[in-house]
């Protein structure tokens, strides 16, 4: 397969209208990510970290990329109803991958605090673009950084704490309003950069939604450099329709002593590849990295995660649940890497998953790699159905069986939303669990498709 | 209450149950002793539809209904409920969510609006008095970590908040002390009415001391074979089931 030829001939066609149309600081690393891409070319399913998700295939499609950044007139406000409101979070929009300028004002930010275009922070972004997302280690992740045009940068300076929770909601749409002409399929490269100073805090949400009944393929690339002392919370809800397919690959740096919390849903999707570098630089940091994925029909969703402990003393926690029907697929496939002299570390990695039918698939591999003689990993995975004694007791007092199963299912994917800190977002995330299980889930309004 | 006319039933190829005769009337207390593997717990089991056996022969009417034809949450709804010997621990699921689904299923069955929300909690403070259940219990999983004495007692608690016609109480007084045992006995007796009935499995005649049936049956290798007064029950706990054995034929 040669799916890659087109991207290629695109970038060297459309080299200078790419570059004419971002920021220098973003141009700075195009050419390079392009060799490496052009070097590299989609992984094929013999490549390890890939073996799960067909990247080739999804890639082929002629897809049109909106390379003239020509405005796509939309009111986020107006096309896009949230599915977790009254939380009081400062509220931003990325609509396509351009980050979305608006004169709404903007709940009250601590001094220093950016959070706006990578276009206006030339300084900050040539400090710290690409710099985690090593474009020769990963072709999708080259890509991204040889098309994207535009990105979010969200910077925190030294000890401030940021308490209102940073809402992104990710907007694809292809279709102006009152459109005349029917326009084709899009791509988009997003691109997210997150700067925590020393003692610096900041909790992100960040949603997928998909506003018209397009076939969408978004790429992404989150970087998070997180200071010493820093803490960051960084939840990822995916709510889109089965013609989108999402590949995101995310790079953590965590220096000594600081904290992450990471929490990646996926309620509603087409094909989901969700990749997670994280690396201890310091000692004593910690992490938490939680995903839960409910698919039906024939979607896709695969998590890869690799979390790696260069220095001692510090904690890795993986908790990933997946409930999968119909003729749904899921995957995953946890590394945790613990380097030559990463001594006290403490590890633990688990998988569980309950597949509702036999057409359902569900692919698990935690994996351990340890080079340090003292610590404390473990690792273990299951894939099982609901436990019919539970069933039964629950009928014998009543409960139908699509309550009883419905009741199970929550109790199980709820283990891993309890790990949020947002509680407003929590108890939200309990009723779209509910709700999505009882397919009464309202996707995208104006969407047909999935009903 | 109950008709029951030569069920047979098995799991798997083994066949278990092999022509039980049964008459509940309403407001009867019946006791059923028998040896171990004689089939007390499938009688009970298949009873209340628990899809692991299957009827192959017989009838079961509760109340004028056809009880094998209907669903086991359906038997629920009607007013039959059993005790579990075992029961199951749900993880994640609160003991007032639990309640909260079973009653509102019930209610939805008799075409009633849901229970609110403070004569829930009402209703679930006065049951739990019953059996002197702690309140902490409600906020715990379902049967999650709960002593061996918690959980019977919390099936006796929900016998109270679901107040069936009848009753099946399977060795519900396995595994617990002398104190809980009469907690659980006095409990089930309040919930007697002339209108409600029993039926108590057990291998003791202590818990039949409390709870004091009209009759007792023994049960052995899927039949019922003797059937008597509460004064069986002393004979079996004195002399065990040996001569029973013999008066059948059996050695």
């Amino acid at each position: 397969m040669n799916s890659e030829q087109q991207y290629i001939e695109l970038y060297e066609q459309a080299r200078q209208m790419i570059m004419d149309h971002a920021p220098e600081a973003m141009n700075a690393v195009r050419d390079e990510a392009f060799e490496e891409f052009r070097k590299q070319g989609f992984p094929s399913k013999k490549v390890e970290r890939y073996k799960y998700t067909d990247i080739q295939k999804l890639f082929e499609p002629d897809y049109g990329v909106n390379l003239n950044r020509l405005q796509i007139p939309v009111d986020p406000y107006k096309t896009f109803r949230c599915d977790v409101p009254n939380l009081s979070t400062s509220l931003y929009f990325v609509v396509n991958d351009s980050f979305y300028n608006d004169d709404k004002p903007k709940g009250h930010l601590p001094e220093g605090v950016v959070i706006g275009s990578m276009r206006n922070h030339p300084e900050l972004v040539a400090k710290y673009y690409s710099k985690l997302a090593v474009t020769s280690e990963d072709a999708v992740t080259a890509l991204n950084t040889m098309l994207a045009q535009d990105g979010m940068l969200v910077y925190v300076p030294k000890n401030v704490k940021v308490d209102r929770a940073i809402q992104v909601i990710n907007i694809l749409k292809a279709t102006p309003q009152n459109a005349q002409r029917v326009v084709s399929d899009l791509m988009v490269n997003r691109r997210v950069l997150i700067v925590l100073e020393e003692g610096a805090e900041v909790k992100m949400l960040f949603c997928d939604h998909a506003a018209d009944d397009r076939n969408f393929l978004a790429t992404q690339v989150i970087e998070a450099f997180v200071g010493e002392n820093a803490s960051l919370d960084l939840y990822c809800l995916e709510e889109t329709h089965y013609k989108n397919v999402r590949v995101s690959n995310v790079y953590i740096d965590q220096q000594a002593n600081s904290r992450v919390n990471h929490n990646v849903i996926t309620l509603h999707n087409g094909t989901t590849r969700n990749k997670l570098d994280l690396t201890f630089s310091g000692e004593g940091a910690e992490c938490g990295c939680y995903g839960c994925v409910i698919a039906d029909k024939q979607q896709h969703v695969d998590n890869n995660t690799l979390i790696t402990h260069k220095v001692p003393h510090c904690t890795s926690n993986e908790l990933y649940k997946y409930v999968l029907d119909n003729k749904a697929t899921g995957a995953f496939a946890g590394r945790v890497l613990v380097k030559h002299g990463a001594q006290k570390t403490a590890s633990q990695m688990t998988n569980q998953n309950l597949t509702a039918t036999k057409e359902a698939r569900m692919y698990t591999q935690p994996m351990l790699e340890i080079y340090a003689d003292d610590v404390k990993c473990a690792h273990g995975s299951t894939v099982g159905q609901l436990n019919d004694a539970a069933l039964f007791y629950m009928r014998q007092r009543g409960i139908s069986l699509e309550e009883a199963k419905l009741l199970l299912q929550n109790a199980f994917i709820n283990e891993v939303i309890d790990h949020m800190q947002l509680t407003p977002l929590r108890d939200r995330l309990h009723y779209l669990v509910e709700k999505r299980f009882r397919g009464e889930l309202n996707k995208c309004d104006g969407c047909k498709l999935c009903k | 209450m109950l008709e029951v006319k030569n069920l047979h039933a098995k799991i798997g190829e083994k066949e278990i149950l092999k022509g039980i005769d049964l008459v509940i009337r309403d407001g009867e207390t019946h006791a059923i002793m028998g040896p171990n593997g004689s089939g007390k717990s499938t009688l009970s089991a298949v009873l209340v539809g628990n899809p692991l056996y299957e009827v192959t022969e017989g009838e079961a009417w509760f109340n004028g209904k056809n009880l094998l034809e209907m669903k086991p949450e359906d038997r629920a709804h009607e007013g039959l409920f059993l005790s579990f010997q075992y029961p199951v621990e749900i993880p994640g699921v609160s003991m007032t969510n639990f309640m909260k689904a079973a009653i509102n299923e019930k209610r939805k069955y008799q075409g009633l609006e849901p229970m609110n929300a403070a004569e829930f909690l009402k209703l679930q403070r006065e049951k739990r008095k019953i059996v002197e259940l702690d309140s902490k219990l409600a906020n715990r999983s379902v049967n999650e970590g709960f002593s061996g004495g918690e959980k019977k007692r919390n099936e006796i608690f929900q016998m109270a908040m679901l107040e069936p016609k009848l009753s099946i109480l399977d060795e519900t007084d396995s595994g617990l002390d002398v104190d809980a045992m009469r907690i659980v006995a006095e409990g089930v007796n309040k919930l007697q009415t002339p209108e409600t009935s029993c039926i108590v499995i057990t291998h003791y005649d202590r818990l039949l001391e409390m709870i004091r049936p009209q009759f007792v049956h023994v049960l052995y290798k899927g039949r019922i074979v003797k059937t008597g007064g509460p004064e069986l029950a002393k004979e079996i706990q004195e002399h065990g089931y040996d001569w029973i054995k013999e008066e059948i034929g059996e050695e």
